[in-house]
């Protein structure tokens, strides 16, 4: 391969590299990865999908650092994560991603304003400015008006969407959603796909998880996983028109 | 994030837990309120029993005769020889002999009928010399006491103690007037000052005449000049073991005793009745430090249980945390600003409890409450480290989780 036909060599966001993830209960072990390899670019909006229990949770939490591969390496812009220490590994969580949880995992003791401030307090940011930026994330999510609200008093909706504005408070590079709509009625769910796609066309990268294909459709790409593989990825098929192709080591 | 927002996570976690907090506080604050409780009881009855034994008089030593063989070869008891005279106590009042002695007061003491006008009473008439109200730390109410003249002359005169001159002449003052002793009808020149009662006599029913008027014209009998104590005050409390020493050699070699075995004397000190029931107190403090010690045990293990289950529930929360980019020293940190909030808390509170509850007990059962500040701080300590070690412990355990383990968790 020539350097004449890439206008720009990126380093792409995310590189998996035939990661494996083993789980071990007792005598049982469960490989929930197995050579998973996976690319992907700033700015691009991907949904992984596939069947229950394919594997597509711990892909997910891999790719957030919320647990370490077994096997092989994962690159977060270029930095081998699985060489960091506890310390780098919750200052990666806490600047270049955020987190959308099915269960929104909001902090039932906390107003909407607090939980939102939650990453900013531990980047260290002042107070001040720690309510002025949880404000503009709320605001932007539409929820300005309820900012002393406890996640006890907002509808299902309302809550993921708290959780979304605390996932972009910190300007975190890649935003990861883990079935947003899981628990969610289907005007929610358009809201909250709404908002994800508002965040990508703002520049955003975004990652969803899925197994419902209509929400997936929301993406530009789609990667399926299946038995803990991709087995299935349309940027192949799109050859990735929006952007430069990935360099696969 | 640093201290100051720690604290300030930590401080809204104990608010938004309301019962848990509550719960925890409550457990270390009994625990502590309990210990300072009997503590301070014990060690107040320590010190209303020791100060009453100390009211007997200070640096005090007590002579007694030892004991008697009949010519039957019938052994008396303890006292009951009448070898102890008032030679014995001319002697220990010489400054030559006995430099470390202050004060000798010989005594003899008879139960006796005392009459004034138309009122009887009974009670323990004191034959003493002058020194008798220093070395007892008495001091009179109203009147004088005896003095030196009153020995010399036999004066047919009496002090009574402040119950006795109420018994016999109620509300009227009784310096001036007579009662009568065995058909002696003696002038009453001064009333005592009370001292309350001692677990060891009552001290305020007395009546104080001079030892030559007692030995002979009240009490008669064939030894006259035999005295049943004599009490000794020492120099200082330094010199109580000199002024021992001395006692003991000068009367040894008056009696002509050869072997400390065959002493027909007995020298008791004032210390060693305090040590006696210093020792009873001190075993029952233990007693009640112990009781105390177990409530204060039961408190922490309920700290520890509502610690364990909190921690427990909040696993997800730190999951959570973490996933936002907090350091396990982070989380420790916030558990550990949590535990040490509800302990002093809790530690506070009981301290306040106790000092309360300690002053009203005290007044509710009329016996002193000597708080010991070791107990207090000890307690302390103790519910404050339970706290923390099983609420900082789980913590820091789960802070070490992947964080995805700590979410999933139930």
């Amino acid at each position: 391969m020539t350097t004449d036909v890439l206008p720009v060599l990126e380093v792409p966001l995310l590189e998996l590299c035939d990661v494996g993830k083993t789980y071990r209960s007792g005598s049982l072990e469960v490989e929930a990865l197995r050579g998973a390899s996976l690319s992907i670019q700033a700015g691009e909006f991907v949904a992984i999908t596939g069947p229950s229990g394919s594997g597509k949770s711990t892909l997910m939490h891999v790719l957030g650092c919320l647990d370490s591969p077994t096997s092989g390496t994962y690159r977060l812009a270029g930095q081998d994560v699985s060489a960091m220490s506890e310390e780098e590994l919750a200052d990666v969580r806490n600047r270049r991603i955020g987190f959308v949880f099915q269960q929104f995992n909001l902090l039932a003791s906390l107003t909407a304003g607090r939980n939102v401030e939650l990453p900013l307090c531990y980047a260290g940011v002042g107070r001040a400015e720690r309510s002025v930026q949880a404000l503009e994330a709320l605001t932007r999510v539409g929820l300005d008006h309820r900012v002393q609200h406890r996640p006890g008093e907002l509808s299902g909706g309302q809550q993921q969407r708290v959780a979304i504005a605390r996932a972009l408070v910190g300007d975190p590079a890649l935003i990861l959603a883990d079935e947003p709509t899981g628990n969610l009625d289907s005007a929610s769910t358009s809201d909250v796909l709404g908002l994800l796609a508002e965040l990508h066309a703002a520049g955003r990268t975004i990652v969803l998880i899925t197994h419902e294909s209509d929400v997936a459709a929301a993406a530009q790409r789609t990667v399926r996983i299946f038995d803990g593989a991709i087995c299935d990825d349309s940027d192949r098929v799109r050859g990735g028109a929006h952007r430069a192709p990935a360099v696969r080591g | 994030m640093n201290w100051l927002e720690t604290i300030r996570t930590g401080l809204d976690a104990v608010r938004s837990h309301r019962m848990r907090s509550g719960l925890t506080v409550l457990g270390i604050l009994i625990g502590i309120a309990a210990v300072m409780l009997t503590v301070g009881l014990g060690l107040g009855a320590q010190a209303q029993i020791s100060q009453q034994i100390n009211s007997l008089g200070s640096n005090l030593l007590i002579i007694t005769p030892g004991s008697v063989t009949s010519s039957s070869g019938v052994r008396g008891g303890s006292g009951s020889a009448s070898t102890l005279t008032e030679t014995d106590a001319t002697a220990l009042a010489s400054k030559v002999v006995a430099p470390d002695i202050a004060a000798v007061a010989p005594t003899v003491q008879r139960s006796e009928s005392l009459t004034a006008g138309t009122s009887n009473w009974t009670t323990t008439v004191v034959g003493t010399t002058p020194d008798w109200a220093t070395v007892r730390a008495r001091t009179v109410d109203s009147g004088r006491f005896l003095t030196g003249q009153d020995i010399t002359d036999h004066a047919a005169v009496a002090v009574l103690a402040a119950t006795t001159a109420q018994q016999l002449f109620g509300a009227r003052d009784a310096v001036g007037e007579t009662v009568t002793v065995n058909g002696v009808p003696l002038t009453v020149t001064g009333v005592l000052k009370a001292a309350g009662s001692t677990s060891v006599a009552n001290e305020d029913d007395q009546a104080v005449v001079p030892l030559s008027t007692a030995s002979q014209r009240l009490f008669g009998g064939a030894t006259r000049t035999s005295v049943q104590s004599i009490y000794l005050q020492a120099q200082s409390s330094d010199r109580l073991s000199a002024a021992y020493q001395e006692a003991d050699s000068e009367l040894s070699a008056l009696h002509h005793v050869r072997a400390p075995a065959s002493a027909d004397f007995t020298i008791t000190s004032q210390q060693s009745i305090l040590n006696t029931a210093t020792s009873i107190t001190q075993t029952l403090t233990v007693l009640l430090g112990g009781i105390a010690g177990i409530s204060l045990l039961v408190g922490g293990v309920g700290v520890m249980n509502i610690m364990l289950v909190s921690v427990t529930e909040r696993i997800r929360e730190i999951g959570l945390r973490k996933a936002l980019g907090a350091t396990p020293r982070m989380i420790r940190r916030q558990f550990m600003v949590e535990a040490s909030v509800l302990g002093l808390a809790g530690g506070v509170l009981g301290v306040l409890l106790g000092a309360v509850a300690g002053a009203g007990l005290s007044k509710l059962i009329s016996q002193p409450i000597v708080f010991s500040a070791t107990a207090t701080l000890g307690a302390l300590a103790v519910a404050v480290a339970i706290g923390l070690v099983f609420g900082v412990y789980p913590a820091s355990r789960a802070a070490r989780l992947a964080p995805i383990e700590a979410l999933r968790s139930e």
